[in-house]
């Protein structure tokens, strides 16, 4: 029997990963450089917890989807344009300030806010899902931060699977040590569940599927709410990228074995 | 918007293929397909309840307006520009280059004639003897750091009063003030394979199927390109677009014209030093090296950044046109590189130029389609000029969809031709085109007859010009000599390319005499390192190969493969057997290999297929 479920997920939008991103100090804090050149993507991991969601939402007829977003309305436009075409949503866009180092408790605080005002949304059926982690300037505690103030305490990390029984209750597989998961059981809604990648695969472009959200999508940013996301006496001091190193060495001849074993000698070096 | 299942009638086997009625389906978005869509989305906005504006395909709706691109985002162009921007002011009266990132006011221009300081350019007797006259003048006659610069700009290449632009990010900001009206839908990451046909009428686009593997067949996740209907289709995808394309060899061209002339535009964006003396609105426009036939130039945009880049041409017979190569000895030239030696790449980007001008221009409209853009033969080969033409071809078919929206009149080919395509003879951009058309004339017979014949039609505004019989792209590659000097230089190169592994025409260059580039890890890096700096490469999973090689047998037997030495990713390399390999998650989309095949299995096309395909270059500064 399907479970009818509210599933609203969070998911913040990041500079795309594959642009030169290069970090600077302005008047404002550590910052990227050219941020507002760069585009936009929406964060790798709360992509995931989409997929799943709409996943879940297909299997289980009667379901909604609400796709909570904060940012710069024009960015999220840009970013809409591609993943609306993925799966269905309902949009409830934030308009936000664009880069710089947010507190996470105000992030939450806005994001709970918005989450209560959701017309129609049964909070005993929800799923507040987003991504375990975010692909730049995560603090990683938002989304539980957002499940305290909304009175959730079932809350999972690292998820990368769900499944629901008849009766309403589900299995989570979370991400632990050593390549394992943990199997926890849950009674029923509403619970968070902060994703890794999980098992899917990113959806195909549907044009049918964009022009049906865009119908919803495009109201929704015009009237998008404004929320300024105080510092409540946070300040970020620096900030660096990881150290990278690029070899590149083009091999014609050699074995995937042999790379293999040259990739697990050179990462036991380092 | 309607929707049903059709069965395609054309191919088997059958393919059951979703089906959607829009009102207008445009392909491809660039500055050509902006102008339209801005000028329909102004007088829309204007005037909201106004009944032409009402949808067909879905009554009691808006009109149901998409429109279809390849990239991954819109902001993935791949161009610095200079333009005279006058189409895109007039689009703008309030136009502000300040709200767009690397947008700027031309404020200088020169004209350099470059020396060639290393001595491996490949130039004619004629001219190492002007330049010896030029070194021999030195800094009396204004030749400092190897470089002839031009007392004035010849008025044909001025563009004072222009623009600098990073196409990317014009893009970006017309593309999100459309969306912004909600009247208009832009969908990334859509590649459209091709338009629907029925006798000479367009019907709508086809997109590309997903979930099939490299050679198009059906995997697991199969969904096969929706069919998308529409009352007229606009295309403006490119002088390489799927869609282009297959109305060209579908419908023809007019008499007399043909796709016979190219270029190849690579560039770099390269963040200045801080002490940089290079102003914001800087331009400059160079000929005569890497090769007497490149032309090359630099932009500078705001915050220290600049384009730098050359144009590399079909008339270039040599087959040996590594373009990354020749751009790194561009940068080098003692004329640019005290200005960037100290900088950084950030970005880099390459595209396939349509350089035949009117002589290219296919039919402009049909029974439910019209044609803009770089693909409908706009560019001004004269004044190397592109991106403002291809804008005002949009406006000027927005204006005639109004014009016949308001008067309740179907998009036949008759009413588009008295709309759109009469708009378009009637302006600058038909004057430009006539004076421009045989501009090019000489340059297939040597860099100074192509000087004299640029400079004769430039000077009379197209009144005279020199006769020339251009030749198709792919019987302008001149094969390898065999019993010559530069068949020694062949044979040396082959043994470098086999005793090192690199690709067989850049080992030639060296075998010139080309000096090896000096890496730095910064500015000077391998191709493949500047796939991956800024201008990163994309390819989403599921598509098919969109290159593909007609005729094996001929690809095995070509001597040259100019394919690969002009492959802008390195995506075609030489794979077993002696045929060309292609590596879609390396393309870059800038359709050289369709041009740069010297190979053809009819004697019309060339022997590579060039098809619809997703990704491509991923970069948002340029």
């Amino acid at each position: 029997m399907a479970n009818v479920l509210h599933i609203v997920v969070c998911a913040g939008i990041v500079p795309d990963p594959l642009q030169t991103l290069e970090p600077v100090t302005g008047p404002a804090g550590p910052g990227l450089k050219n941020e507002m050149v760069l585009p936009a993507v929406l964060d790798p991991w709360a992509a995931s917890a989409l997929y799943e969601a709409a996943n879940l939402v297909a299997k289980n007829p009667g379901s909604k989807l609400w796709l909570v977003s904060l940012g710069p309305k024009a960015k999220l436009q840009q970013v809409m344009m591609t993943i609306a075409q993925k799966v269905a949503f309902e949009l409830v866009p934030v308009d936000g300030p664009i880069g710089g180092f947010p507190d996470a408790h105000a992030t939450a605080a806005a994001l709970a806010e918005t989450i209560e005002a959701i017309p129609g949304l049964d909070r005993t059926k929800c799923l507040l899902f987003g991504g375990w982690e975010s692909a730049t300037r995560g603090a990683g505690v938002t989304l539980q931060l957002v499940g305290e103030r909304l009175g959730i305490t079932d809350q999972f990390q690292g998820v990368d699977q769900i499944d629901l029984r008849d009766d309403g209750s589900f299995e989570v597989l979370e991400r632990v040590e050593g390549g394992k998961h943990q199997v926890s059981a849950c009674a029923g809604t509403p619970a968070v569940l902060g994703w890794a990648t999980g098992n899917l695969a990113e959806p195909r472009n549907n044009p049918q599927v964009g022009m049906a959200n865009m119908r919803t999508i495009m109201p929704a940013l015009a009237k998008a709410k404004k929320a300024s996301l105080e510092a409540n006496g946070l300040r970020y001091v620096s900030v660096s990228l990881p150290k990278q190193q690029r070899t590149t060495r083009v091999e014609k001849n050699m074995t995937p074995d042999a790379i293999a074993a040259e990739l697990v000698e050179w990462i036991g070096a380092e | 918007m309607s929707t049903s299942a059709i069965v395609e009638e054309q191919t088997a086997p059958e393919i059951e293929r979703q089906s959607m009625e829009v009102d207008i389906a445009c392909a491809g978005f660039g500055p050509a397909m902006g102008g339209f869509l801005s000028t329909l989305t102004r007088a829309w906005t204007e005037n909201p309840a106004d009944p032409a504006f009402e949808s067909k395909a879905a009554p009691g709706m808006p009109l149901q307006v998409l429109c279809y691109e390849r990239a991954d985002d819109i902001s993935s162009g791949v161009s610095g520009v200079v333009t005279p921007g006058k189409a895109i002011r007039s689009s703008f009266p309030d136009f502000n280059p300040a709200e767009i990132p690397m947008a700027v006011p031309v404020k200088s221009e020169r004209v350099m004639y470059l020396l060639d300081p290393i001595g491996a350019s490949r130039r004619s007797a004629l001219l190492r003897l002007g330049d010896f006259f030029l070194r021999l003048g030195g800094k009396l006659v204004g030749v400092k750091d190897h470089a002839f610069t031009l007392p004035w700009t010849p008025a044909f290449l001025n563009k004072h009063g222009g623009l600098v632009l990073g196409i990317g990010q014009f893009n970006q900001w017309v593309g999100s003030q459309l969306m912004a009206t909600g009247l208009v839908q832009i969908w990334p990451g859509t590649p459209v394979s091709k338009p629907l046909i029925t006798g000479r009428s367009v019907e709508g686009l086809r997109l590309a199927d997903q979930g099939v593997d490299k050679s198009g067949e059906a995997t697991d996740g199969f969904m096969a390109g929706m069919d998308v209907r529409a009352q007229l289709t606009v295309v403006g995808d490119g002088p390489v677009g799927a869609v282009g394309q297959a109305l060209d060899e579908q419908l023809g061209l007019p008499e007399g014209h043909a796709h016979r002339e190219w270029a190849l535009g690579m560039k770099f964006v390269i963040e200045l030093p801080e002490d940089s003396p290079l102003k914001p609105g800087t331009v400059w426009h160079s000929f005569g090296y890497p090769e007497p036939e490149i032309f090359g130039f630099l932009y500078v945009h705001p915050d220290r950044l600049v384009s730098v880049g050359i144009f590399v041409p079909s008339w270039l017979s040599d087959p040996s046109r590594t373009a990354y190569r020749y751009l790194q000895h561009y940068i080098q030239h003692p004329a640019l590189w005290p200005y960037l030696k100290d900088g950084t790449l950030r970005s880099w980007g390459t595209k396939s130029l349509e350089e035949s001008g009117r002589h290219g221009e296919p039919y402009l409209v049909g029974d439910g389609y019209a044609r803009i853009g770089e693909g409908s033969g706009s560019t001004n080969m004269l004044t190397g000029s592109g991106v403002d033409e291809a804008w005002a071809t949009g406006t000027q078919l927005g204006e005639a969809v109004i014009e016949l929206l308001r008067a309740g009149k179907p998009f036949t080919q008759e009413n588009l031709a008295s709309t759109y395509e009469a708009r378009r003879r009637a302006s600058w951009v038909e004057r430009g085109a006539r004076e421009a058309e045989n501009a090019r004339n000489g340059f297939q017979d040597g860099f100074i007859k192509g000087l004299i014949g640029m400079g004769l039609a430039g000077l009379t505004h197209g009144k005279l010009s020199l006769n020339a019989k251009p030749i198709p792209a792919h019987k302008q590659i001149r094969p390898f000599p065999a019993n010559s000097a530069d068949g020694l230089k062949l044979k040396e190169a082959a043994a470098l390319a086999v005793a090192d592994g690199r690709p067989l025409h850049d080992a030639l260059l060296s075998a010139r005499g080309w000096p090896e580039i000096p890496f730095d890890g910064r500015l000077l890096v391998t191709q493949q390192d500047a796939l991956l700096i800024g201008g990163k490469v994309q390819a989403m999973p599921g598509f098919a190969d969109h290159v593909v090689f007609r005729n094996a047998g001929l690809c095995i037997a070509c001597p040259e493969k100019t394919c690969i030495a002009m492959c802008s990713g390195q995506a075609i390399t030489l794979g077993e057997d002696g045929l060309p390999a292609f590596e879609r998650e390396k393309c870059v989309h800038c359709g050289a290999c369709l041009w740069n095949c010297g190979q053809s299995p009819d004697g019309v096309r060339s022997n590579i297929e060039f098809s619809a395909g997703s990704g491509g270059l991923h970069s948002a500064e340029n």
